[in-house]
């Protein structure tokens, strides 16, 4: 069985750099960016995208529903 | 190694959206702190009532509180109480319109203080009501003062030596209270602040809902939550000071069921 896969989008305008996800991804994809976003957060960003497993925990805890989560299984899908 | 170096655009082209925010949700930008846990109870609200399909046959009761506002982010038709009086208000709606869902959404200072009265009422009538409880042990909105649900020994701006027992009391515990009362079907308390408690509290809330539909009565979701302006911790330690001092005083689970 081909390994799972994600990739998270984040909606850098919406984070209010938080830091919760960052510690609640289990594979340390996320971190906060030295950027700050319009409203002066520093919002999360994947500095780790290849580590992702697309497994939600981080978009479950976000209090700001700012992570959109997508997951790709590379034998299922032609 | 079989599988090749793969982007995360073409994951997002090719694969299948596993999470996304509700539609119930309104695209306004929450006004709470980074990091309160009123986002997630928010969605998790929702997201029942989207699965459930009730999305245009439910009415929201908000409180006074840091969730006054939940009307501008919650996309179903909402009424904003007096404080305190959301479980009176949502009884009104309720006997007007018993085919609806109705809920109230309110925090400690709202419910446990001023309107300690019209929740132990509303859940002795046994209104077919939902009631979500935001617990976190300050009054948030207003800078941090002392609660009845305040934790003994913790500092708040009203009792910056920490909370005396002797001179203040104990902390209530509203949902054990009314779990006594025969007209309440369903009282559980729950946490947001990290994932496994998350899917535990959707499954409490979408209980809830459909006690509601099933006619057994009132039904009482306390979710324990953090505020970590007024308890002036960061988000993550605020977290974790949850986990250690409020979960042992506020245990988590189904009290009735």
């Amino acid at each position: 069985m081909a390994k799972v896969i994600g990739a998270v989008v984040i909606d850098t305008e919406a984070c209010k750099g938080c830091d919760i996800c960052v510690h609640a991804c289990p594979t340390d994809v996320l971190k906060l960016n030295d950027q700050v976003n319009g409203k002066g957060y520093n919002p999360a960003y994947p500095a780790n995208h290849a580590a992702c497993t697309g497994c939600k925990i981080c978009a479950l805890v976000c209090p700001d529903m700012c992570i959109t989560v997508y997951q790709y299984k590379p034998d299922k899908v032609a | 190694m079989t599988t090749s170096v793969i982007t995360p655009e073409e994951i997002i082209k090719k694969g299948t959206v596993v999470f996304k925010k509700t539609e119930l949700m309104t695209n306004n930008t929450l006004s709470y702190c980074p990091g309160c846990g009123h986002g997630v109870a928010h969605r998790l609200v929702m997201e029942v009532i989207e699965e459930m399909g009730i999305g245009e046959e439910t009415i929201g009761v908000a409180p006074v509180g840091c969730s006054v506002l939940a009307y501008d982010f919650m996309n179903v038709d909402m009424q904003q109480a007096a404080h305190g009086r959301a479980p009176a208000v949502a009884t009104g709606i309720k006997r007007v319109y018993p085919e609806k869902y109705v809920f109230t959404y309110q925090g400690d200072g709202d419910l446990a203080a001023i309107g300690t009265s019209e929740t132990i009422h509303a859940c002795n009538r046994g209104e077919n009501i939902v009631i979500i409880f935001i617990n976190n042990g300050i009054y948030g909105m207003t800078g941090g003062q002392m609660a009845p649900t305040t934790l003994a020994g913790m500092k708040s701006s009203t009792s910056p030596y920490g909370r005396s027992i002797p001179t203040m009391g104990y902390p209530i515990k509203m949902t054990e209270l009314v779990a006594h009362l025969p007209g309440v079907a369903y009282a559980t308390r729950q946490a947001v602040h990290e994932a496994k408690y998350v899917r535990k509290a959707k499954k409490a809330i979408q209980k809830a809902f459909e006690n509601q539909r099933d006619l057994k009565g009132t039904s009482i979701v306390e979710i324990v939550s953090n505020c970590n302006s007024g308890w002036k911790m960061t988000p993550v330690d605020a977290n974790k000071w949850l986990e250690e001092n409020m979960l042992p005083y506020f245990p988590l689970g189904d009290i009735k069921k």
